[in-house]
């Protein structure tokens, strides 16, 4: 079978695909992280929390599937970074994990029982399954920054040298809260687009509160990278249509060399101004009530701020600090050429397909969320 | 280098969660159906019971299907945390149905459950029809993918071995969509599912009839469950013995070890009843046999021979040894990728190169095994027999079952005299354990059965592990076990608070408050909790 574009090709386009694919969880399931993780703040008693959940309860369900799927394009077209950054960051995975399962639960359990203690407890769930994931996937960005102490043995089987704590680094958690309060922004002006009155009030403050700590710890982590941090670079000449063997090229270490990016290509600057402005347009937005405004301002910055991460990182895709010449880069981390292609073709067909019928689905259940509109469905949480 | 314990530990986490994981699948996969078909009666009759039979369902398939995407999602992560080197080898070809399954399959289903449960006053009937049927459809593609991601590990078509990557790479992707034995686990296993959705239907609605509460709604439910068991049954029976014909292809071993069938006998074979193998011994210290039967129906014929259990140690070895071979030139191969001496011994050889590999767990230089060291790689091969061997006896016997008690249900209910056959009632809500005895069962037989292998005959399970600690995997036991515990509980109380609850009286969407919802104070006020 012959491919029609040539591995080199493929290999980008799959590197911007894994961008898409975790952009599209962070926007989309991203304002449920917030939701969740803003759901003690903003309700003050049941009806009020109910209202709260039921804004993402209808669509929560089919975000999330944008989490599997970035898992499942990772497996298929990233392999080996799979299988290092899954069991590398095991007790991690384990934590996240612990978040994900209670929200499909917590959702759909609380409200079938009308004990207060009941509830609360799955109100901590709901909480817990917004924020812990939150954190803990913008520490793991953080860490990937950093480079993860990992190797790879002659057969290319990856071991962790690190440990769970050791995860936990100033760096790492200023990512960490970087992540937290971009979520929590874009959750917050989701709640003000689906409801009013004293929640949209609350959702407006903790939003704009929200979006200006993104801006302050955005341009710290920035600075942080800038002159502090140590980036890599690949120093020999990798071959881009090559077998994926993350063995036999060299890699050095050098302080600021996250920024290198920024002066080979002059337009990437669009990605950090991107993620300060989205801030800036949204908090314009929960000041001046205008929730459309700050929904589009809280994902514009999300956008910015994980391309900024991707971009720095180019052709990274996970540095090693234990072993930096088997980093795994976009040119020897990924599937066979058959492999992208097949892939790609699914993508090509069904994205479209997914982006069609979630659009309807919001359409569908357009609106805000009241004490009345809730009243009319048998089925509400 | 590796850790057998972890090994061992990594292996009963995934056997545990995923054996958690199908407690709920099945019933999401037939639930789904049902919804769709007590829905499609509703619009064609516009008889407002059936729109209460929906939503009433429905509920209970909320509770379910919540647990099931709680655990998928473990599953999925699991490959990667535990079992990297599995992910690394075997990621170019395994990854993409898994991928493919998101982008088709679950996307559907979870972006139109949501509507299924919000959507009933905002769309119309026939619209809120098809998002139903959507999402039935989309649980059953999902299904599908997995299942040609497992079918490939049962059989690994299509792939070849890239010595320059060290893993398998996908050769040809229509052998991997069109294996057959992933195309008879798919029917297989979703028409388990559809029984098993149905004999849920059927004890729950027994349990009313019985209770003498909405008789109407119950008897109806239980004449759509007992016509769609009974189609469910037949084709999980057939379409069983098909994968068991297909089995006799590619896994020779686990069919041998699920007879219980040491030495090949002249054909046809006769096949064991009942069997009490000795596995030190390699024997079976009793056996009751029906002559000729296992020929016919494991290879459709009266003069093949099936291969028994020594045979296939014996074929073992000599795999082991030409896996030696491979491994040897491998290295060579891979030192100097111009060596063609080397690689054309590889080629001829490549197949094996996994046999090869069970002997890691002996020595890190397969190369220099001893015949000793060969024999003793060639026993992994061989199954623990009696778990196989009554597994699968356990599994068919209820099968038979099904299809004698949806036949009994069917004629009864078709008669409606559901009304006056008390001890038929009392049946169906007996029945309501033996569909998850019988899926697990499935899943033992063809997991535990495909052991040593995580991909049959390509990559030993034990070398497909991470490299965690010991710790790493107690914690991480520890923490399903208790989260995956509690959660049991708490989605089994659910159940049954909301069957004792009932379905609405009344047209839940007409008068929400009287009906099915669970409003705070209406809630409060019910003592039966």
């Amino acid at each position: 079978m012959s491919i029609p574009l040539d591995y080199e090709i493929l290999r980008l386009i799959w590197w911007l695909l894994l961008g898409v694919l975790l952009i599209g969880f962070a926007v989309m399931d991203g304002f449920d992280l917030g939701v969740g993780a803003l759901l003690p703040f903003v309700a003050r008693n049941d009806d009020e929390r109910r209202i709260v959940i039921n804004v993402v309860g209808p669509v929560w369900e089919g975000n999330q599937v944008w989490l599997i799927l970035g898992g499942g394009a990772i497996f298929a077209a990233w392999p080996a970074l799979y299988a290092t950054s899954f069991s590398g960051f095991y007790l991690a995975m384990i934590v996240v994990l612990f978040g994900i399962i209670l929200r499909p639960v917590g959702f759909k359990y609380r409200s079938k029982i009308a004990d207060p203690r009941w509830r609360g407890l799955w109100d901590l769930g709901l909480f817990i399954g917004g924020f812990v994931p939150a954190l803990i996937f913008g520490v793991a960005v953080g860490n990937v920054l950093l480079g993860v102490p990992f190797t790879l043995d002659d057969v290319l089987r990856p071991s962790y040298h690190g440990s769970f704590f050791g995860l936990l680094t100033p760096f790492a958690l200023l990512s960490g809260l970087v992540s937290v309060s971009m979520l929590v922004a874009h959750g917050a002006s989701m709640l003000t687009l689906k409801t009013v009155g004293p929640i949209a009030a609350r959702a407006r403050s903790y939003g704009r509160i929200a979006s200006v700590v993104t801006i302050v710890l955005f341009a710290l982590a920035g600075l942080w990278v800038a002159k502090a941090l140590p980036g890599y670079v690949v120093t020999s000449v990798q071959d881009t249509v090559g077998p994926s063997n993350p063995i036999g090229k060299t890699v050095e270490m050098q302080a600021g060399a996250w920024m290198l990016n920024y002066d080979k290509y002059g337009w990437m600057i669009i990605a950090p101004v991107l993620g300060f402005l989205g801030s800036l347009i949204a908090i314009i937005g929960f000041s001046a009530r205008a929730a459309w405004a700050s929904f589009f301002g809280t994902a514009i910055a999300i956008i910015g701020i994980i391309s900024t991460a991707g971009l720095s990182l180019f052709p990274f895709l996970l540095p090693s600090s234990l072993d930096p010449a088997k980093s795994l880069t976009v040119w020897d981390a990924s599937s066979s050429h058959l492999t992208l292609w097949i892939m790609l073709i699914c993508v090509v067909i069904f994205l479209p397909i997914i982006l069609a019928y979630t659009a309807f689905v919001y359409r569908v259940m357009r609106g805000k969320v009241t004490t009345e509109s809730l009243g009319r469905n048998p089925n509400a949480y | 280098m590796i850790d057998m314990d972890v090994v061992t530990l990594a292996r009963l986490q995934f056997a545990a969660t995923a054996m958690y994981h199908f407690l709920f699948v099945p019933l999401t996969l037939g639930l789904s159906f049902l919804l769709a078909i007590m829905e499609s009666v509703y619009v064609m009759t516009g008889r407002e019971i059936w729109r209460r039979m929906t939503m009433f369902w429905g509920t209970l398939f909320g509770i379910n299907f919540a647990m099931g995407v709680a655990t998928g999602v473990v599953m999925e992560f699991q490959f990667g945390m535990d079992w990297a080197y599995y992910s690394h080898y075997v990621g170019d070809i395994f990854g993409a149905p898994l991928a493919i399954e998101g982008l088709m399959a679950f996307f559907l289903e979870a972006t139109f459950v949501g509507l299924f449960f919000f959507g009933w006053d905002r769309l119309s009937k026939v619209g809120h029809l098809i998002v139903t049927w959507l999402v039935a459809f989309g649980a059953n593609f999902s299904a599908l993918w997995i299942l040609i991601a497992n079918g490939w590990m049962q059989n690994p078509v299509g792939a070849t071995f890239n010595p320059e990557t060290m893993r398998m790479e996908i050769a040809n992707f229509s052998d991997i969509l069109f294996n057959t034995v992933a195309q008879a686990k798919f029917v297989h296993t979703v028409s388990a599912g559809y029984v098993t959705g149905a004999v849920f239907v059927m004890g729950v609605s027994a349990w009313f009839l019985l209770r003498g509460r909405h008789a109407e709604f119950a008897k109806r439910s239980m004449v759509v469950a007992a016509s769609f068991g009974l189609a469910g049954a037949l084709s999980a029976v057939v379409l069983g013995d098909e994968s068991g014909y297909l089995a006799t292809e590619n896994q020779k071993m686990k069919v041998a070890g699920m007879e219980s069938m040491w030495h090949t006998e002249p054909a046809p074979a006769a096949i064991n009843v009942i069997a009490i193998p000795d596995q030190a011994q390699r024997r079976n210290t009793y056996e009751l046999q029906i002559p000729y039967l296992l020929g016919i129906i494991a290879t459709r014929s009266l003069d093949t021979p099936v291969d028994g259990i020594m045979n296939l140690y014996e074929n073992a070895k000599e795999r082991i040894k030409s896996g030696m071979i491979a491994y040897a030139a491998l290295q060579k191969v891979r030192a100097d990728k111009n060596d063609a001496e080397a690689r054309s011994l590889f080629d001829a050889n490549w197949k094996n190169l996994g046999y090869g590999l069970l002997l890691k767990k002996i020595r890190p230089d397969v190369e220099n095994a001893t015949e000793e060291q060969i024999q003793q790689a060639a026993n992994e091969t061989i199954p623990e027999v009696w778990v196989l061997f009554w597994g699968f006896r356990i599994m068919v016997a209820i099968g038979f079952y099904f299809i004698a008690f949806f036949a009994v249900a069917f004629w009864v209910a078709s008669r409606h005299e559901l009304g006056k056959w008390r001890w038929m009632l009392w049946g169906a809500l007996a029945t309501l354990p033996l569909p998850w005895i019988a899926v697990e069962m499935g899943w033992l037989i063809a997991e535990f059965g495909r052991q040593p292998w995580i991909i049959e005959g390509v990559l030993p399970t034990f070398y497909a592990a991470s490299s965690l600690t010991v710790t790493d995997l107690i914690i991480s036991l520890a923490f399903f076990v208790i989260v995956y515990s509690t959660l049991a509980v708490i989605e089994v109380f659910l159940l049954l608070h909301t069957i004792k609850k009932g379905p609405a009286e009344r047209d839940p969407l007409e008068d929400p408050i009287g009906g099915a919802k669970v409003l705070p104070m209406a809630a409060a006020a019910q003592p039966e909790l």
